[in-house]
């Protein structure tokens, strides 16, 4: 043989061999997930892949100090993204990702035994020049979908805070907001906008503030809180919060923090007849 | 949590909630009463708030403990940050070197049985934070 058989040749030359060879062993591996993702589109992904490494690698995979991050590898990270991308919104774990490109090995390693068989030394090289290309790619592959869960996770994390401070017209010049869960600046500004509002577009003369589901009163709550309320304030509102809890109240206490000028109560109920007296509405009682 | 230790990395705000449930879980297992939970919550909560936000961010250790039959929480807390200049006054109310209400370290010493505060500028500041379960 006067050519010389590498990793990258065997991309360009055998491509039919080396994909079918993948696609079986993905089969019998059981990474194919035919569940969540069709023969087709597998055999399409995998394609893709393939052609963008066999693009690339003959050239870029014998340079010294291989980086997949280099600009020349932007068609094989492409093509990653892509499956990663596929694969993530149909629930394909991380290891299950990382196995099917590292499955490439195998129809790579015997297509490289039956060239280079004789020749054990240059096996040797080759099959670490392959092990090389599929590792970087399979981390990257894993890589990349799990910064797409995180990209998911955070996407939640953004809507869960434009939800969870709806405000409340709750009689004719009253508003509130019921809080939950942690109170970061994030969601305590989003809290404060919508609040502030709301007064205007309702003509509320009391906001209560409803902290019932916040769990910890820390001082930066307790600021934000003080923030909020003198924000209502300057506006010509008055600011109740309640949902204050016998525990709440010992910790804000032993905390030094002093909440001045601002109604408090220990639940929405009382809060809510606070504020019907302030406005003149009277609550019968039955 | 094996060996009654849980070890929090604190580096965005969202660490600070990861802090106080690791916290809120260690008082519940020593069966304190919601009073004391919350108490240490809080506290952890500002010590934790505060290695994310002077200290570079940093890691909160909890261990269980148990002396004379009483278990207690201890959580350490130790950041990055360049130390604290002078402990004696970050510890006064209405101090503070950033925008907050200056009561968080005094409030936290409080909120707590046991208060240790170690600061340099080559290791950053150590707190310590103990509380009883009753």
């Amino acid at each position: 043989m006067a050519k010389e058989v590498t990793t990258g040749s065997v991309l360009v030359e055998d491509f039919d061999r080396v994909l079918s060879g993948w696609l079986k062993v993905q089969a019998s591996e059981n990474v194919k997930r035919t569940d969540l993702v069709s023969a087709k589109e597998s055999e399409k992904q995998s394609r893709d892949l393939l052609a963008a490494l066999a693009d690339v690698a003959p050239e870029a995979a014998t340079a010294d100090g291989f980086d997949l991050s280099d600009a020349q590898w932007a068609p094989v990270r492409e093509a990653l993204e892509e499956i990663a991308e596929n694969r993530t919104e149909r629930g394909v774990s991380a290891a299950e990702m990382g196995w099917f490109i590292a499955s490439l090995k195998q129809p790579f390693f015997e297509i490289l035994h039956e060239e280079l068989g004789e020749t054990s030394a240059e096996l040797m090289r080759e099959i670490w020049s392959a092990t090389r290309i599929v590792d970087q790619v399979a981390l990257y592959a894993i890589e990349t979908l799990v910064q797409k869960r995180e990209a998911i996770i955070e996407r939640q994390r953004g809507e869960m805070t434009e939800v969870s401070a709806p405000v409340v017209k709750i009689w004719d010049r009253i508003v509130t907001v019921p809080l939950i869960g942690t109170l970061d600046s994030f969601r305590a500004q989003t809290v404060m906008e919508n609040l502030l509002d709301a007064i205007v577009q309702w003509e509320a003369e009391i906001a209560i503030i409803d902290i019932t589901g916040v769990s910890t009163v820390d001082t930066l709550v307790a600021q934000h809180l003080l923030k909020t309320a003198s924000a209502v304030r300057l506006m010509g509102s008055e600011c109740v919060i309640c949902g204050i809890s016998p525990k709440i109240a010992q910790t804000v206490v032993n905390l030094g923090v002093d909440l001045p000028n601002i109604t408090t109560r220990v639940d929405l109920q009382s809060g809510l007849a606070y504020a019907f007296r302030r406005i003149g509405v009277a609550a019968g009682e039955r | 949590m094996e060996d009654g230790r849980t070890a929090v990395t604190l580096a965005s705000a969202q660490d600070v909630a990861y802090a106080r449930e690791a916290a809120k879980r260690a008082m519940t297992e020593i069966g304190a009463s919601t009073v004391r939970r919350t108490k240490f919550v809080t506290a952890v909560s500002e010590i934790a708030r505060n290695a994310v936000i002077y200290g570079r961010g940093g890691r909160i250790v909890f261990e269980i403990r148990e002396q004379g039959g009483v278990r207690s929480v201890v959580a350490e807390c130790s950041d990055r940050g360049p130390g604290i200049a002078d402990v004696a006054m970050a510890l006064t109310d209405g101090y503070s070197t950033g925008k907050g209400l200056g009561r968080g370290l005094g409030g936290a010493k409080r909120l707590v049985d046991r208060f240790e505060i170690r600061s340099s500028e080559t290791t950053g500041t150590v707190v310590i934070l103990e509380s009883r379960a009753r």
